[in-house]
């Protein structure tokens, strides 16, 4: 062994000094991104910006009872919007109940059991199914499930789940095809290829030392996927779900097809015709020949952007308080 | 029942006598050479249909540090993942041959791997905690696996562990907070309390220190020498320092021609380092290459 001699240190240079030496070019391009980062926080600030002013006096009118209350009568300039917050809610739910749980077995099935040859495959399926534009889901949905959902499961879901206490309420009434519950099974449906890529990815970057830490201790494949996998994935999972929400609740065209545009009262019932917040300005944003229901109709849109900010950022909390996992945490 | 032996034994006096001559004749037991606790022979270990080991066989003395050394490739690893079954879990990975763990081989027919890992614990290159569970869920996740849910009995356990594995007394107030957040020495000392919580017959090390900076590394060797007296350890290591510090014995492979893993030598740790009977043995551990 050698001793190798330090080399002689190199003179400390002052930041000011080489921050003035900054080459044009780089102060070009700084300068540049700078704006362009701006763009994104000015359009979202003008749009918000112009709704409230054009949404003002209808939400000056009504105050409170804009959102507490369900009539919505145009010709007596009456405005409340509960049953759409209410439907938009609903049906959002509905997604989420039914297509978590589908797109992450299917993520799981993807990424831990699929054999290569059916992984991309399937995958690339996925990827079509976030693509297709919603008109056609809508269009599906109008002429094939709300027929089928009528016909079909409606019916047999009343004469099963019906009688039950409680839950049977949310399967009473007479199948229409197009309501909340059809709107919901297409919201799902359109959900799934987000949330199924998402989780696929999130699971796929579980480190495999997780995997055989678990194995080793003499798990079997799937006490490893509850053990390790899933709770290694659980945030990221879940910031695909809310992904998948963030869809459901902004969908318009589809859901404007299926769910029957009626200002009914909130019922439990979801086989009740009725509205979203989206598909509500959809159906009527033409008819609108007053100031106030014109007005009125842009300050629902004010209160969807509301309820999407909201939900965004109820989620973040969410995914920081799972990332976090169990530090500081009793058990 | 206990006591009521123990009550009859000094009302007779001179029965106390025969059961310290059990407890000397056990002590003396433990030195002697006993059966091994592992046996490999003629093992074969395969990736697809390329061989990572060539007709391999060892014998493993029950209750001692053997070091695997050799240079990166030469099947060391896949030797030791085959003691557990590990191997086959990679996608087109098999093994031939037999392993007998207490007698019994492990790639019978009719056994089981799931349980052959409850029965033979490993500890990983990284340290591999699982970050969502908190350092006493760590410790007993695999008890749990096994279907224990009595939380004292959880807890003695963890609390046993720990200690053994030199960690207690520095995260005795830390239980709860996540094996994550812990430092690198401390989550593979962690690891190793995990895997020995289960009371396994033989710990699996494969270069548990690779990942961790060289005071962690001596805590883990200091750490090493203990748990020998209670487990039979089989160890995997690069660096061969380590191999002489803290191994009775010490198994040397090379991959030959085909690039399949060998047994070259295997013998006691003093005279695999200081009169290495193979020319390629003493070419290693003299640093002509590796």
């Amino acid at each position: 062994m050698h001793a190798i001699p330090d080399p002689p240190a190199p003179a400390p240079q002052p930041v000011a000094q080489r921050r003035s030496g900054e080459n044009v070019g780089d102060r070009v391009f700084r300068s540049s991104t700078i704006v362009l980062a701006a763009v994104n926080p000015l359009i979202l600030g003008m749009l918000a910006l112009l709704l409230f002013i054009d949404g003002w006096p209808a939400l000056q009118k009504e105050g409170l009872s804009f959102l507490a209350t369900t009539t919505w009568d145009p010709v007596f300039t009456e405005f409340g919007t509960a049953h759409f917050i209410f439907g938009t809610i609903v049906t959002s739910l509905i997604a989420l109940v039914l297509g978590a749980p589908i797109a992450v077995g299917a993520a799981l099935f993807l990424a831990e059991y699929a054999p290569d040859w059916l992984r991309e495959p399937v995958s690339y399926i996925i990827e079509m199914l976030a693509v297709i534009p919603s008109i056609i889901y809508g269009l599906w949905g109008f002429f094939v499930l709300a027929p089928f959902m009528r016909a079909t499961v409606e019916p047999f879901l009343r004469e099963y789940i019906g009688p039950l206490p409680v839950i049977g309420a949310l399967f009473s009434g007479p199948a229409v095809g197009k309501d909340m519950l059809t709107a919901g099974v297409i919201l799902a449906i359109m959900i799934l290829p987000t949330i199924t890529s998402i989780a696929r990815e999130i699971i796929k970057a579980v480190p495999d030392q997780q995997r055989e830490g678990m194995v080793a201790l003499g798990a079997t494949k799937w006490e490893m996927i509850t053990g390790a996998v899933l709770p290694y994935a659980r945030a990221g999972i879940v910031g695909g779900v809310m992904l998948g929400l963030g869809r459901a609740l902004g969908e318009t065209m589809a859901v404007t097809m299926v769910i029957g545009n009626s200002s009914a009262q909130i019922t439990p019932s979801l086989f009740n015709p009725g509205y979203t917040m989206a598909s509500a300005i959809a159906n009527q944003f033409r008819e609108a020949d007053s100031d106030i229901y014109f007005s009125a109709i842009v300050a629902v849109a004010v209160v969807l952007l509301f309820v999407t900010a909201i939900v965004n950022g109820l989620a973040r909390l969410l995914i920081w308080k799972m990332a976090r996992g169990p530090v500081g945490l009793r058990i | 029942m206990r006591n009521a032996r123990y009550t009859k034994a000094n009302m007779m006096g001179e029965e106390i006598r025969p059961i310290m001559v059990t407890v000397r004749e056990s002590e003396e037991t433990l030195e002697a050479p006993s059966a091994p606790a592992v046996t490999v022979e003629h093992l074969n270990a395969y990736y697809g249909t390329f061989r990572a080991l060539n007709d391999v066989s060892l014998e493993i003395r029950a209750r001692s540090v053997t070091a695997v050394i050799g240079p990166s490739g030469c099947g060391k690893s896949t030797l030791v993942r085959c003691i557990n079954r590990m191997h086959e879990v990679a996608p087109g990975a098999s093994a031939s041959g037999r392993v007998l763990v207490s007698g019994e081989d492990i790639y019978a027919p009719d056994s089981d791997p799931v349980q052959v890992r409850r029965h033979i614990g490993m500890v990983f290159q990284k340290p591999n905690p699982f970050p969502m569970m908190s350092v006493w869920q760590n410790v007993v996740a695999g008890l749990r696996l096994e279907g224990i849910s009595d939380k004292k009995r959880l807890e003695e356990v963890a609390e046993r562990s720990l200690r053994k594995a030199a960690l207690w007394d520095e995260v005795k107030d830390k239980l709860h907070m996540s094996g994550a957040a812990l430092s690198g020495g401390q989550q593979q000392r962690l690891c190793i309390a995990r895997a020995i919580a289960m009371e396994p017959e033989v710990l699996l090390m494969d270069e548990p220190c690779s990942a961790l900076d060289p005071v962690a590394t001596i805590k883990i060797e200091d750490l090493i020498r203990e748990l020998r007296e209670s487990f039979t350890i089989i160890i995997v290591t690069h660096n061969m320092q380590q191999a002489a510090r803290v191994s009775d014995r010490t198994a040397f492979m090379l991959m030959d021609e085909e690039r399949a893993g060998q047994l070259i030598e295997y013998g006691s740790t003093a005279q695999i380092f200081t009169n290495p009977q193979d020319k390629r043995t003493e070419g290693y551990i003299t640093g002509r290459f590796g």
